[in-house]
């Protein structure tokens, strides 16, 4: 019976990061994916701080991660909001669509 | 003590957020000028204080006041008001006016001033966020307009990747070091058994994060578009302020933190400057939009200027921070000419269209003919001193062939810097463009006189880049 350590918890945070990444460039979808997956990619790094601040037994780790919670939201709003206005001059969010700019 | 440390930045948040009420209570009226009255007197003084501000450590080394963070704080208040004043007039023309543009300018500022004078990870990470946050929105200001909100779309997608990079490289070199803290990080690393794998690719992802915010090859990819898409004024303030404010946490946190494992990452950022050199001459040869080929110029310079933090030592800091002065007032008198640009209302943004400017506008050719010279670093150019001092440094610190592809790739950008002239003075003449505003000929005079005669007077700001300088790699 092994005891869950730091080392789990790097591994957990990695693959949500790669994912995270992969999200962003293998999408060829919707941008609210992309979305989903910014989310996904800070949803590692607190994951990783809490792992870390624990294992240290510092608090700096979580009083960073709360900051990063906020700036997410924060994020998903402007982003949202970002969207939306795309979304109404070009009539689409298709990720395949956001290519008027090239070269 | 700490708060008078902060002043400068809790000024200019008050004043942005005083704008910002005074804006909503007087809905209706057009508040567009007052507001950027109150946004260029919000970085007046921001920047008195600044200047008046004492050295110290506040917030228990969250924040350093030192002449590091002055020095780049001075410049990030300069390139905001140089592109709030070109705003102004652009922004009416464009229809766009709206009283949130300076609000957004001066959230955006406030932020890359916490940058330059962050002493932890965390206030790193949230100056980063305050000034990324106020940029998506200002990319996407022209709301009705399709390529607008494309760039926005674009900057923040990529953008906030790059945030996500830095924050995992925090969370990585906060766990294997045990500390947010940028003196203590260094402290730490002086004993060789501190450094473990896990750290270095921490430092990794914290040089990648910080690679895109400068828009360094092989992170480079939102650049042009978003450069070419979002409103110029706009495009101004990104080509400026956020560079800086970029550059100098790179500088401190590599400089600092990460100074005594500097063979953990030079070659990296040899590499990243080589490469941000040889796209930034190569791939604007075939530009025909101007915001494009100043998008590509851009991401040249930043090549170059990396060449300073490359070196690894005072002395190449002291030349990046001197480039990083010239490079933004020579960008932005270069911005003020294509905000010039218009026909009949309209903005016009091919080089085509600058054809026989001369004959139509002798004074504005003149001026862009003096930057255009600068950014190929012709000599007695600001340019060619920025360049000068940066190899400078790149020879001393046995750095030879950065400063030989340093000066090959400048004979390869001097190219499409002076095809531009070649358009202005020989080609036959369009039609003129309209009447300048006084605010752009304003701008255009200022940086366009610091860009030809900065060689009677560089002694002032390489002396202060040399007291900078000194912080960093002692």
């Amino acid at each position: 019976m092994n005891l869950v350590g730091v080392g789990h918890y790097l591994v957990v945070s990695a693959i949500l990061l790669v994912l995270g990444i992969f999200g962003i460039f293998l999408n060829r979808k919707n941008v609210i994916i992309i979305l989903m997956s910014i989310e996904l990619i800070l949803l590692a790094v607190n994951l990783n701080l809490v792992a870390f601040s624990a294992e240290h037994g510092d608090m700096a780790g979580q009083i960073l991660a709360m900051l990063v919670l906020t700036v997410a939201a924060a994020e998903a709003a402007i982003g949202l909001a970002i969207v939306t206005i795309y979304f109404r001059n070009r009539g689409s969010i298709q990720v395949e669509d956001v290519n008027l700019m090239k070269g | 003590m700490n708060w008078t440390l902060v002043l400068p930045e809790l000024v200019l948040a008050c004043v942005a957020m005083a704008t910002m009420i005074f804006g909503v209570l007087r809905k209706g009226q057009d508040n567009t000028l007052l507001a950027t009255m109150f946004a260029l007197g919000g970085f007046l003084l921001a920047g008195v204080l600044v200047l008046n501000r004492g050295n110290g450590v506040g917030f228990s080394g969250q924040f350093l006041a030192d002449p590091f963070s002055a020095f780049n704080q001075i410049l990030i208040l300069s390139g905001a008001a140089l592109a709030s004043i070109l705003a102004l007039d652009w922004n009416r023309a464009q229809g766009i006016a709206r009283f949130e543009f300076p609000v957004l300018m001066m959230f955006s500022t406030v932020g890359m001033m916490v940058m330059a004078s962050a002493g932890n990870l965390m206030t790193l990470y949230l100056g980063l966020e305050l000034q990324s946050l106020a940029l998506y929105v200002l990319a996407a200001f022209a709301r009705d307009d399709v390529r607008s909100s494309e760039a926005g779309l674009k900057y923040f997608v990529l953008s906030s990747l790059a945030s996500g990079l830095l924050l995992y490289g925090t969370s990585l070199v906060y766990g294997f070091s045990g500390t947010m803290d940028l003196n203590a990080l260094r402290t730490l690393l002086m004993q060789p058994n501190a450094v473990s794998p896990g750290l270095v690719v921490g430092i990794v992802f914290v040089l990648v994060g910080l690679a895109f915010k400068v828009s360094a090859v092989p992170f480079h990819m939102w650049t042009p578009d978003v450069y070419e898409g979002a409103p110029t004024p706009v495009t101004v303030f990104f080509a400026t302020a956020p560079k800086v404010a970029a550059m100098s946490l790179l500088l401190r946190v590599m400089g600092t933190s990460f100074a005594p494992v500097v063979g953990a990452w030079q070659s990296l950022v040899v590499i990243v400057s080589i490469a941000s050199m040889l796209l930034g001459a190569f791939a604007a040869i075939g530009q025909s939009n101007i915001k494009r080929l100043m998008a590509y110029s851009s991401i040249g310079h930043m090549g170059y200027a990396l060449i300073g933090l490359a070196t690894g030592n005072a002395a190449g800091v002291r030349g990046t921070l001197v480039y990083m002065v010239i490079y933004v007032f020579m960008t932005a008198g270069t911005f003020g000419c294509i905000l010039a640009m218009r026909r009949k209302g309209r903005p016009v943004e091919q080089i085509s269209d600058l054809s026989g400017l001369a004959s139509n506008d002798p004074i504005l050719a003149l001026a862009l003919a003096v930057f255009m010279f600068s950014l190929a670093g012709i000599p007695l150019m600001a340019g060619f001193f920025a360049k000068l001092y940066i190899f400078f440094a790149a020879v001393q610190g046995g750095l030879w062939t950065l400063a030989v592809i340093g000066v090959l790739t400048s004979v390869v950008g001097a190219y499409y810097y002076i095809r531009v002239i070649k358009v202005m003075y020989f080609d036959t003449a369009a039609e003129p463009f309209d009447q300048r505003p006084a605010g752009l000929s304003f701008v255009v005079a200022a940086t366009g006189l610091f860009t030809a005669f900065f060689f009677i007077f560089p002694a002032p700001i390489v002396g202060a880049a040399q007291a900078a300088a000194s912080v960093l790699f002692r």
